[in-house]
């Protein structure tokens, strides 16, 4: 039956000379790729609308399939087969072979014959096509080859270039901007000779997926300023791998020459990311070898109180001996960054070598039940789902109803959902809805609707969504959640309902590449490696028998904002630290006094690429690998395992397993694995757990706190671009970081008695930061700020999110 | 036993070649006292020509890389700015280097040059004692100064952009400078 269907949708048509079958609206200049002809092209993709704009692509068509032919060449990339369809393509016909070699006459008029200076030499569509489909000679070199010039280059963004004369206006980059991104701020404009790209005065091409288009250009006309100029493409090696910064787990391809990444391009996956990545995957790679690298162990010095630098064995045995002083009051701080791979070393080395269950990936705020709620709902409901066994996919996004989002802005924090969003609400007209508290410009985008919430009344606001009737989920749907629901008193309990009440499955999205690697490795208090419960004591001992230890312990352990609260009161005698950003679990942003004193009083160890304020007050200090110099795997939001290879070789950096298998030695309790490889291995060993899951117990949801008269409650997150430090040194795209503005909706403004542009105090518990004001689709009540931008870090200045704050107008 | 000639006539006969050769024109020279000059296109160390104001003529394109057969060269471009200046146009070469170790010296480097900077001296004294001075930097390379040109970087004298220079349009009180490379 199915086959029969498939049958009759397949058309007939003959290619030079050859029969092929292909599904009907197939385009012509796919069905002659199925054949091994390959018509040359340059508007043509095939994730973008046909445009026909180019006219390389034109070939012969003697019949239509209604048995007469079109009397001239025709666009194969705009032309769907018909049954019975003769196409002669430039191998056989000298019709199409002479038209293609005239409409490469005339693209190269006015294109310029900068080819040794241009960054898309030697891998350049039209430089190939040029060769294999076009003349040697130009007619129009007669005239003297005067050539069309512009001033040269000119920015659209601060990290995109245009050398417009060597634009061919084949649209690419537009049709990108409109159909893809949904960033319409580049557009043709002038005619004829002078038609080019251009952007709006003033306006620049501020999208977060801007460095796509410079990848899909096929010509030099769009080039990125931190790699223009800084090699060729013979120069470079390109390593598969996957981008780090965010949890989507995008394909990635690191060009890299001579030990150093010279720049990274949207690798081809057409399951997770399609061929487009964001700004921050493509250039944030430079932190790493800026000059606060560390490059060797230290240990702090007895007699001075100083860091010195120390050999391997010297500080394995210090970090030994001082774990061993501590006994079992320590705390593991992994942070949200490490393959899955180091994470099982850091989940093991803190149940076999340390003897604890303190240890939390988790560096960010955790609300008041220090994210209690949240490992609840990671051990019952996240941990073990994957692609092929239940779990939410992007395919499942592309062919929702309708998708829920609760704390959680795609844009700015899973840039590749956004862009499957994007793409299912175009094609299907899925709905997207947001429990929010700012109609943004990414749910926009993606023509969503948003069901306006104070922070802190999200668990409420989920809740009613099950009686709202405008939001119909069922079996089809998908909610999504993200990790700011940690902070929400029974948001995610409330979430977990809706989906058993509606039938709508429900997808967890953390911000950091390695988070859900964690989750599955047990880098939690109550969770254990294959998603084991601590509490379930046949888990434990299924676990101590796969590891061959006696026994694991079941003691409870302390989640990542009791460890640093333990610190301070002195509870806990060592802390070991990975890769946490100070400014992301101390609500100040630094190391304040008290937690300072503690931790010099304590023994730190701390193993990080870059120094930090950890660092400065460790007592051991390792430098580990970062993605790029170690192989390892991401396990994305919905579970599926990405690995990637090593793809430069730094002698001086280990990968976390490495720094923990030797420390672990040094104590006398190995944790078994000493590279990436063998801690996969034992992953699939040790497997996941089959037995029952841990139960999810909905708690008691709070109500949302209630801001004094003349107050507002403060909205706020972290944008795809902002101050962290995983973006350091790269200044082209911190320049295009959106500036930050503080935003209300029309009535708060206008009950503040404030205009739009005024510069505006926002005053909070942790102080006051001065910012433009703007009006937005914003819940009454509420203001919204970015947590973080450069010069305004509004999570450290003013206050998390949920604060109440007040507004108050200044002079401009 | 062979014949009587090759007993008696053949081992004598081998001096009259000594005989003759003592009446000629000695062949040998006395290198290194004696220097004698090469021919004129021979393959010899490579120069990185300047144009006349002393701009340098290496836009940093990498071709030269591209074609050499050992792998011996070494480049990597930059972005010339308003304020630093060392080639005419947008790019000019921050490193060259070339590994004499690995060069044979084949010249397919200066045929791929599309800018002429690259070219071949005479000079065939390329032997040290360690293998780090064998590579030549950008500084070894480079043409000298000729009378009228300025160490970069400085702005473009010649004409007012790139293409000036590379069509030979040159302005008039700088033309009559111009010095051919080497």
């Amino acid at each position: 039956m199915t086959a029969e269907l498939v049958k009759t949708n397949q058309v007939t048509v003959t290619i030079d000379g050859i029969q092929v079958s292909v599904p009907a609206d197939t385009l012509v200049i796919r069905a002659a790729e199925e054949i091994g002809v390959q018509i040359p092209r340059f508007c043509d993709h095939p994730l973008l609308a046909p445009a026909g704009a180019c006219r390389q692509c034109l070939v012969d068509i003697p019949d239509a399939g209604n048995g007469r032919g079109f009397p001239k060449p025709q666009a194969s990339c705009t032309l769907p087969v018909a049954e019975g369809m003769v196409v002669n393509t430039q191998a056989t016909s000298p019709v199409a072979d002479k038209a293609q070699q005239g409409v490469m006459e005339f693209l190269l008029i006015n294109h310029p014959l900068d080819c040794p200076v241009c960054d898309k030499g030697g891998e350049c569509p039209l430089q190939n096509q040029a060769m294999s489909n076009g003349q040697g000679e130009s007619r129009f070199a007669e005239s003297g080859g005067v050539k069309r010039v512009f001033p040269k280059p000119i920015n659209l963004a601060p990290q995109v270039l245009l050398d417009r004369e060597r634009c061919i206006v084949c649209q690419r980059c537009t049709r990108f901007a409109d159909e893809i991104a949904g960033d319409p701020f580049i557009a043709l404009v002038e005619r004829g000779a002078q038609q080019q790209i251009g952007i709006a005065e003033g306006v620049e091409f501020l999208s977060y997926f801007s460095g796509n288009t410079i990848q899909i250009c096929p010509v030099g006309a769009l080039t990125s300023a931190a790699y223009r100029f800084r090699s060729r493409p013979f120069d470079l090696v390109s390593s598969a791998s996957i981008a780090d910064h965010d949890a989507c787990g995008s394909a990635i391809r690191v060009d890299h020459r001579r030990g150093k990444v010279m720049r990274r391009m949207a690798g081809d996956d057409r399951d997770v990311n399609e061929e487009w990545i964001t700004d921050k995957d493509r250039f944030a790679f430079v932190s790493t070898r800026l000059d606060d690298r560390l490059t060797h162990p230290q240990v702090r010095d007895t007699e001075t109180g100083e860091l010195r630098a120390a050999s391997w064995p010297e500080a394995f045995a210090v970090a030994a001996r001082g774990l061993a002083a501590a006994k079992k009051k320590v705390g593991l701080l992994p942070g949200g960054r490490l393959t899955a791979e180091d994470a099982y070393a850091w989940s093991k080395f803190a149940r076999v070598t340390v003897r604890t269950n303190n240890i939390d990936f988790r560096a960010r705020p955790l609300g008041a039940d220090h994210g209690a709620e949240e490992a609840a709902f990671l051990a019952s409901t996240v941990v073990l789902g994957a692609p092929g066994a239940g779990a939410v996919t992007y395919a499942d996004l592309e062919t929702a109803s309708a998708v829920l989002l609760a704390g959680l802005e795609p844009e700015d924090e899973a840039g590749t959902i956004f862009l499957r969003l994007r793409k299912a609400n175009r094609a299907t007209g899925a709905r997207v809805f947001a429990i929010s508290a700012v109609g943004t410009r990414g749910l926009a985008k993606v023509d969503g609707t948003l069901l306006p919430t104070v922070p802190g009344a999200e668990a409420a606001a989920l809740a009613a969504v099950a009686s709202n009737s405008d939001v119909a989920l069922d079996s089809h749907s998908v909610i999504l959640v993200g990790e700011r629901l940690a902070v929400v008193p029974g948001a995610l309990a409330a979430a977990v309902e809706l989906a058993r009440s509606t039938g709508a499955r429900l997808a967890w999205v953390p911000r950091r590449a390695g988070d859900r690697g964690a989750v599955e490795t047990g880098c939690l208090p109550t969770l254990l490696p294959g998603g084991r419960p601590v509490a379930d004591a046949m888990a434990r001992v299924d676990l101590a028998e796969a590891w061959g230890v006696d026994a694991v312990t079941g003691k409870d352990g302390l989640s990542g904002s009791q460890i640093l609260d333990a610190l301070r009161d002195g509870d806990l005698n060592a802390l070991v630290v990975g890769g946490v950003d100070p400014a992301d679990v101390l609500p100040s942003g630094g190391v304040d006094k008290k937690l300072r004193k503690a931790l010099k009083k304590a023994f730190v160890i701390s193993l990080e690429v870059r120094s930090s304020e950890f660092t400065e007050l460790a007592d051991v200090v390792f430098p580990v690998a970062p993605a790029s110099d170690k192989a390892g795997t991401f396990i994305n939001w919905e579970g599926r395992v990405r690995s990637f290879p090593k793809v430069l070789d730094h002698p001086s950096s280990l990968p976390d397993v490495r720094v923990l298998a030797g420390i672990a030695e040094e104590r006398g309790r190995s944790i078994g694995v000493r590279t990436p490889e063998q801690a996969w291995a034992e992953i699939v060993k040790v497997g996941p757990w089959s037995g029952e899951r841990a139960g999810f117990e909905a708690p008691a949801s709070a109500a949302a706190p209630q801001p004094a008269a003349g107050q507002l409650v403060l909205a706020s997150w972290k944008q795809l671009l902002d101050d962290g430090r995983g973006q350091d040194g790269d200044e082209h795209l911190r320049a295009s970081v959106r500036p930050p503005v503080a935003l209300v909706s029309a009535g708060t403004l206008t009950s503040l008695g404030l205009t739009a542009g005024d510069e505006v105090e926002l005053a909070g518990p942790l102080g006051r930061l001065r910012l433009p004001v703007a009006v937005g689709e914003v819940a009454e009540g509420v203001v919204w700020a970015p947590a973080s931008a450069p010069g305004a870090s509004v999570r450290h200045q003013v206050g998390p999110a949920g604060s109440a704050v007040t507004l108050v107008g200044g002079t401009k | 036993m062979g014949t009587l000639k090759e007993q008696f006539w053949d081992p004598v006969a081998g001096f009259g070649v000594t005989f003759r050769t003592m009446f000629r024109k000695v062949v040998t020279e006395q290198y290194p006292f004696e220097k004698l000059p090469t021919a004129p296109r021979f393959h010899g160390r490579h120069q990185l020509n300047r144009w006349p104001d002393g701009l340098e003529k290496c836009v940093g394109c990498e071709l030269c890389a591209w074609a050499c057969p050992a792998d011996a060269i070494y480049v990597e471009g930059d972005t010339n700015t308003e304020d630093e200046r060392f080639s005419p146009g947008e790019r000019y070469g921050r490193v060259y280097q070339i590994n004499y170790l690995r060069c044979i010296l084949c010249g397919l480097c200066i045929e791929a040059c599309p800018t002429r900077a690259l070219t071949m001296t005479n000079e065939y004294e390329l032997a040290d004692t360690t293998r780090e001075s064998l590579i030549y930097e950008k500084s070894d390379l480079l043409a000298p100064l000729l009378p009228g040109m300025e160490l970069p970087p400085h702005p473009m004298l010649l004409g007012a952009d790139e293409g000036d220079y590379f069509r030979g349009n040159f302005r008039p009180s700088q033309a009559d400078e111009s010095a051919e490379e080497h």
